[in-house]
């Protein structure tokens, strides 16, 4: 018998799991293969959620699911923390002491938001990557009055399209509230224009300036005081704010580090194309546990997941498992609360997103319900 | 730590981008740690020097081979 594990039930891993298992059902039943996964979490959750509960569009059960729930019946599940992966042996070592052995490990671990790494942040500011963050940020926004919000950017951090989004939507919501008028939205973002992306970049000078936006560029977040309420950047800017909320920096998981696989951000060296570990051949790794230098984003996990999961395929059919990944993420940008856009590029091809409309936007809100089908395979 | 160059492969990278990953790379590594950026965008050859300058890092060598920028910069504090 061939034994599959993937270590992480997020997106990434789970559609390697159903892709795997639907497509070798026969194998499956007859025992030839057995695919696990490995989850601390019950819960699947679909993170992107939180920037809508933020605002107080939906709930926290509306966000996430029962990973046994979406997982294929004939894959099995552990629900239990893993304390380190042992390349010799091959296998999980699990933090009650016991082990899972494997033949094929796929680590899709994911990243974690890490507030701590910025001083004073925990206490003087919030954060939506979280689902308590985003319940505090909730109820700070409700009891908002007017003042001076203040979008900071952590690096590294998922989802690079969020802190655009926020402070759009933030901005539309005062207006909104009817507390526009002594409202102020000051937004920061650590490299020299307003986004990673070149054309996202231009797009969004003139929106700003349209909507009032103030904007400070080359802003790496280095120190809060609370007491002052003063944000302070490696460069050596200080600003004051009334509500601080902060794109967190982001590293990967605790188990990378305890496995000693990872560099000092506990990310895993990967290869950009093969997606398998360096100085690997039976381990892959995806999604933001990669060390790669794409967005880490549920998108990339997903198109990622697709390669893995034909490569284990073809592997465990006594193929050589050669299929390539070429860098592809699509990503949709809420640019207010009524119109979107999108980008999608790869490796060698920029993107180019077209103008924000309000059938991309619902088409987003669709996605939102429509996510489900993603970690099942079918989307 | 002073003669260790630690490669940063950022070509082809389009979002988070190559200062992104420089940015991301100073931060967890230690003071007198030497990374190198390989680019394919050409402003990269502008844009990293002059956050360099700003964060009050060093910047050791500005050079470009085959279409490949490669920026060296030393992390001082």
């Amino acid at each position: 018998m061939q034994k599959v594990v993937i270590l992480g039930g997020g997106v990434g891993g789970t559609i390697v799991a159903n892709q795997v298992a639907r497509q070798m059902g026969t194998e499956l039943k007859h025992g030839d293969i057995e695919i696990t996964v490995i989850s601390e979490s019950h819960d699947h959750v679909y993170q992107p959620m939180f920037l809508y509960l933020a605002f107080d569009q939906v709930v926290p059960s509306e966000a996430k699911k029962p990973e046994r729930d979406i997982l294929d019946r004939h894959v099995k599940l552990v629900e239990a923390t893993a304390d380190r992966i042992d390349r010799d042996a091959k296998a999980i070592v699990m933090a009650d002491g016991t082990t899972i052995d494997y033949d094929y490990l796929v680590i899709a671990t994911g990243s974690r938001p890490s507030p701590e790494q910025i001083d004073g942040l925990p206490e003087g500011g919030h954060i939506f990557y979280t689902e308590e963050g985003a319940i505090k940020l909730r109820q700070a926004l409700h009891d908002f009055d007017g003042g001076r919000i203040v979008v900071t950017v952590g690096v590294p951090h998922k989802c690079p399209v969020a802190p655009l989004e926020f402070t759009f939507m933030v901005q539309e919501w005062a207006h909104s509230r009817g507390i526009g008028d002594k409202t102020e939205v000051v937004y920061t973002y650590p490299i020299g224009r307003l986004h990673s992306l070149e054309p996202v970049a231009k797009w969004a000078g003139p929106v700003f300036e349209e909507r009032h936006i103030e904007s400070h560029i080359f802003f790496n977040p280095e120190k809060v005081d609370p007491t002052q309420k003063t944000i302070t950047s490696l460069e050596g800017e200080t600003l004051n704010y009334d509500l601080l909320v902060a794109i967190p920096p982001h590293t990967g998981q605790d188990v990378i580090g305890r496995s000693k696989l990872g560099d000092g951000g506990n990310w895993v060296p990967t290869n950009r194309h093969t997606l398998r570990m360096e100085g690997s051949q039976n381990i892959f790794v995806l999604g933001d546990a990669t060390n790669l230098p794409i967005s880490k984003a549920g998108s990339t996990a997903h198109f990622e997941a697709d390669i893995v999961a034909a490569n284990l395929i073809n592997l465990l059919r006594g193929g050589l498992g050669s299929m390539q990944y070429d860098g592809k993420v699509f990503c949709f940008i809420e640019t207010g609360m009524k119109t979107a856009t999108y980008i999608t590029f790869d490796y060698t091809t920029p993107p180019n997103p077209p103008a924000p409309t309000e059938m991309i936007h619902l088409y987003k809100l669709a996605y939102n319900r429509m996510y489900w089908l993603t970690p099942a395979g079918l989307l | 730590m002073a003669d260790e160059v630690k490669i940063v492969d950022a070509r082809g990278s389009f979002c988070p981008g190559p200062l992104m990953e420089l940015i991301k790379g100073i931060r967890q590594e230690p003071v007198g740690t030497v990374l190198e950026v390989w680019s394919s965008d050409s402003g990269s050859a502008k844009d990293i020097p002059e956050w360099v300058r700003r964060a009050g890092h060093e910047l050791i060598q500005n050079i470009e081979e085959a279409g490949i920028y490669k920026v060296q910069v030393k992390k001082t504090r």
